[in-house]
């Protein structure tokens, strides 16, 4: 599937967003999920399917003023 | 102690936690700080996420209030978005909305701010705004839905400190009410001290400390020169007059001649 993630394309196969964030190594509490600029509850990431050119934003804590 | 949205604080001074030169630096200057509040941001990453873990578990063990922000934010869908994504990681209602609207000043877009204050300020949020020190501003603020104002004092990362004390006085004159924090443009201690004697509630500074030869030492510097403007403003200063008045009594003075 060619995905927008973070802003770089990409071609993975995952047909779900925690497939997706388990096939990038992704893993923890702290992450927090976007699909097409709407926030995706880490709940409802298993039930999250994914379509080609989704755009999907994964932020995690970072310093900030 | 300060009420923010139904916290009480201790602290008058909140802390950011970029730019230090090291987490460990960072950590100490939080503890010599006794700030209660800290500010954090959300970004991408590529390497799993294990940076945003490390910098989450490593705030989390010191044990303060978390103030999320949306910094780099410069529209209204952009900013709502990472409000919510923050609180999805950060578990708080709080955020501080920064929506930018100039590349060089990083002054806020008030127009954008107050939208974006609007719909998070109905989805629950309690919305600590980065805003200016105009007063028609802050009461759009205060209508949409704002318990705390934080207006600039200078440009974010100037160290410029105060560069508009009359629009301050203004802002504590017209919101006697409203917990007032100055965020951003803060550099030494003593510009620290001046707001405080206005009036204001609290200060939030970043690079001042972070930027210091001794992050650490400077981060208990500001701590006491915010609570020295905070006890004099409350014990009722002079006001400063023209003619010398002498300070030791004149009654029994000896005459010599």
């Amino acid at each position: 599937m060619r995905l927008i993630i973070n802003g770089e394309p990409e071609t993975i196969a995952a047909t779900t967003l925690s497939q997706l964030l388990a096939a990038l190594a992704y893993e923890g509490e702290w992450l927090a999920t976007a699909v097409n600029g709407e926030l995706v509850h880490r709940e409802d990431r298993d039930d999250h399917l994914l379509n080609d050119n989704d755009r999907i934003e994964i932020l995690t804590p970072m310093q900030g003023g | 102690m300060l009420d923010l949205y139904g916290t009480q604080i201790g602290s008058r001074l909140l802390l950011g936690t970029a730019r230090y030169p090291s987490p460990a630096v960072l950590a100490e200057a939080v503890r010599r700080s006794r700030t209660e509040i800290v500010t954090v941001s959300l970004r991408r990453e590529m390497a799993g996420g294990r940076n945003g873990g490390a910098f989450f578990d490593m705030i989390r063990a010191l044990g303060v209030s978390v103030l999320p922000n949306t910094a780099g934010c410069h529209g209204v869908s952009e900013a709502v978005l990472t409000a919510k994504m923050a609180r999805e990681v950060f578990q708080t209602n709080w955020i501080k909305l920064e929506v930018i609207g100039n590349h060089d000043t990083l002054q806020p877009d008030v127009f954008a701010l107050v939208e974006a204050t609007r719909i998070l300020a109905s989805d629950g949020f309690e919305v600590f705004p980065y805003t200016t020190d105009d007063l028609v501003v802050a009461e759009r603020l205060l209508e949409a839905g704002c318990k705390v104002l934080m207006p600039w004092c200078a440009p974010i990362g100037t160290a410029a400190g105060p560069l508009n004390l009359s629009a301050l006085r203004s802002m504590r004159a017209h919101f006697p009410d409203v917990p007032l924090i100055v965020d951003a443009g803060i550099g030494r201690p003593s510009h620290a001290t001046t707001v405080m004697e206005l009036g204001f509630d609290a200060v939030l500074l970043n690079t001042a400390v972070a930027g210091a030869g001794d992050p650490a030492t400077m981060a208990e510097a500001f701590a006491k020169a915010i609570e020295a403007g905070h006890q004099a403003f409350g014990a009722g200063m002079l006001e400063p007059r023209d003619m010398a008045v002498p300070s030791t009594p004149v009654i029994g003075k000896a005459v010599f001649a």
